[in-house]
């Protein structure tokens, strides 16, 4: 049993087939990366994961728990946290405060009111959130507006918020889209030390060969919203359905 | 030096907000009687217990449209809910205002918690609307007084307003008790002390120190929600509410928490304004009073501390001193020019005092929005920043003091 299970899911919008018999399944403390051409679904898929979409047919289930029908912050209450195409932080807010918002989410529960706390006498959360800070290396950029950090930045940002959280299941959506090659690598890099530390389990949507061979552990290749073949990174590379259908039938 | 769980430069903040609540009565009489600028001055009681009324409203507007970039446009029916409050507690008890106060707060966090509920399923443009016809709905219901003409006796009392009769219950009134508005004994429309130094004079009245008191109280706890992990929420609501349900948090309680507590600041203020003077009328209600607010907040600086403050004094002395400017004054003023000159020019101002104040009004408040988005605030800031000739890049160090200007109305992801 893996520690997220798709089972049958099938997601139609209007008259396209977005997502057809998805049967998936991401083993704990792996990296599973799910790949294809534009147009595969992916994205779809992912936003089933998250609370955004609900599909036709089939069930998603966490740990046991459906994440069917749920909202994304009970979703996230789970264990599941997710990592956007483009990093998704509080732009108007300190580097410092974006974390401990991630922090207090976990340490508070969706909703507690509390007035008349002071945020900077709440020391679990400020060391917590320097810790993380430390951690994705950018303790010294504390103080800053997170608006305006580097594209890179906002990204260990963000994965700062995301790790914070202690998650069970990292959810990244296309993680290095539109960055400049060395971005690309220190984003590679630094998931790569956070699998190490911390084996958390992660399900990567990208289309990025590199990043993918780079990092997955497993691949499942998604083509017009089906799997088509699901393996080892070493098998998938020379696989000809995959060929086919990145490139094509030859003619 | 830290004071009531505040850091050293927060407790420096409010005791000077103290301080200049509790000398406004001389700071706003510089000019000596008699003289040609005495008009400007503004430290009578009635328009400081103004000052200190709708500087409370503002300030609670700001907790959710500072905070939150929530939009309302209908708090006026919370003000409007006090003042009604606070006059019933005068017929049926007596005069002391121990007894509407509270109940202004409480009736109106309940309203509000309705109103909030429902308003709250939709973001941006549409929230805003939805206030908005919710007042409307209210202002409506009180100029008619048709949950009154429901249950048959008078609720608002319509269109004339509602004020204490001869024939009222009263059941507390004692024999010796003042026969307006006041709090054990203390009348608010009587002054303690009206001293005279040389041409200068000065009024210090009851009603606008209990104003004033509860004005500071109102402060501190804004000062406070600002600062714990509720505003932090409140504001990570304004900047990205998407990744904020992202990172497990439910956003609705607390725009719905945010938004009884401005309506509850509101209905406060409307309690006071009946405090000051026991009538109610369902103009309160009205949706310009809803705007004044949200011109004051934006036009002092949305969601910083002093901002809201600042926008409705500003706004509050424009109403009363600018519309006090006649062309008789004009005249005065512009005598040392030659003759057609002065007319040119008298007539070219006319449009913009007396009752024209609004336009001035407008004209301000459109070089505000343009050149300084974050109102009063960001221009003394940039002031004092000139004064001292600091680097403007030193902006971005301090996040939590001068937040940068967000879009106010911005559509967000639903939920």
């Amino acid at each position: 049993m893996g520690i997220l299970e798709v089972k049958d899911v099938s997601k139609r919008f209007g008259g396209l087939k977005a997502l057809s018999d998805v049967n998936l399944s991401v083993e704990e403390g792996t990296v599973h990366a799910i790949i294809g051409p534009n147009g595969a679904g992916k994205s779809t898929l992912l936003n089933c994961f998250v609370g955004k979409l609900i599909p036709d047919t089939g069930s998603v289930m966490f740990e046991g728990h459906s994440l069917l029908g749920i909202k994304p912050h009970q979703i996230n209450q789970l264990g599941v946290s997710r990592v956007f195409q483009t990093p998704e932080i509080f732009s108007e807010l300190t580097v410092f405060e974006n974390v401990m918002i991630a922090c207090f989410a976990k340490r508070d529960g969706s909703f507690r009111l509390q007035p008349f706390k002071t945020v900077e006498n709440e020391t679990d959360i400020v060391e917590k959130a320097e810790q993380m800070l430390v951690d994705v290396s950018m303790i010294e950029k504390r103080d800053m507006h997170s608006a305006s950090l580097s594209r890179g930045d906002k990204r260990r940002l963000e994965m700062a918020m995301c790790l914070a959280q202690d998650p069970k299941l990292l959810l990244l959506d296309e993680p290095t889209a539109g960055m400049a090659r060395a971005d690309t690598n220190n984003t590679i890099e630094l998931l790569k030390d956070i699998q190490k530390q911390r084996g958390i389990t992660m399900a990567i949507i990208e289309h990025d060969m590199h990043v993918v061979f780079s990092l997955a552990d497993r691949i499942t290749v998604l083509a017009q919203g089906t799997p088509i073949v699901e393996d080892v990174p070493e098998k998938i590379k020379g696989h000809p359905k995959v060929q086919e259908a990145y490139l094509g039938t030859a003619h | 030096m830290k004071i009531l769980g505040l850091n050293e430069k927060d407790s420096r903040f409010l005791l000077i907000v103290i301080f200049l609540t509790l000398a406004t009565p001389v700071l706003l009489q510089p000019f000596p009687e008699g003289s040609g600028m005495a008009q400007f001055n503004a430290g009578y009681p009635d328009l400081m217990q103004r000052f200190a009324i709708f500087g409370i409203f503002a300030i609670g507007f700001n907790i959710l449209f500072g905070l939150t970039g929530y939009l309302s446009f209908g708090h006026a029916a919370f003000l409007g809910i006090g003042s009604y409050a606070v006059v019933w507690m005068y017929k049926l008890l007596d005069y002391n205002v121990i007894w509407g106060l509270p109940l202004a707060v409480v009736v109106s966090g309940i309203v509000a918690l309705g109103i909030g509920f429902i308003s709250l399923r939709r973001s941006g443009i549409y929230f805003s609307i939805l206030t908005l016809a919710f007042a409307q709905m209210m202002f409506v219901i009180s100029y008619s007084d048709l949950f009154g003409r429901f249950v048959g006796t008078t609720i608002t009392n319509g269109e004339t307003g509602l004020q204490v009769y001869g024939n009222d219950p009263q059941v507390l009134l004692g024999a010796t008790e003042p026969s307006s508005p006041h709090f054990f004994g203390i009348v608010m429309r009587e002054n303690f002390w009206t001293p005279q130094f040389g041409d200068w004079q000065f009024t210090f009245n009851n009603g606008y120190y209990f104003c004033a008191v509860i004005a500071i109280l109102a402060f501190y706890l804004s000062l406070r929600i600002f600062r714990s992990p509720f505003g932090l929420m409140l504001r990570a609501i304004k900047t990205n509410q998407n990744r904020l349900n992202y990172t497990g948090v439910h956003s609705r309680p607390y725009t719905l928490a945010a938004f009884v507590i401005s309506g509850m600041y509101a209905g406060l203020a409307g309690g006071l304004l009946a405090a000051m003077d026991p009538l109610a009328g369902a103009e309160r209600m009205q949706w310009t009073e809803s705007g004044t607010v949200v011109l004051m907040t934006i036009l002092g600086g949305a969601g910083t501390l002093m901002g809201p403050v600042l926008g409705a004094g500003f706004i509050k002395y424009f109403e009363n001193i600018f519309s006090k400017i006649n062309d008789n004054v004009l005249h005065q003023w512009f005598a040392w020019m030659p003759d057609g000159l002065e007319d040119a020019i008298v007539w070219v101002l006319h449009f913009f005092v007396g009752k024209g104040w609004h336009l001035t009004l407008g004209v301000l408040f459109m070089l505000v929005v343009i050149f300084l988005p974050g109102g009063l605030v960001e221009g003394g800031t940039r002031i004092w920043r000139f004064i001292r000739g600091t680097d403007r890049k030193e902006k971005t160090a301090d996040a939590t003091h001068q937040p940068e200007h967000v879009a106010y109305v911005a559509e967000k992801e639903e939920f």
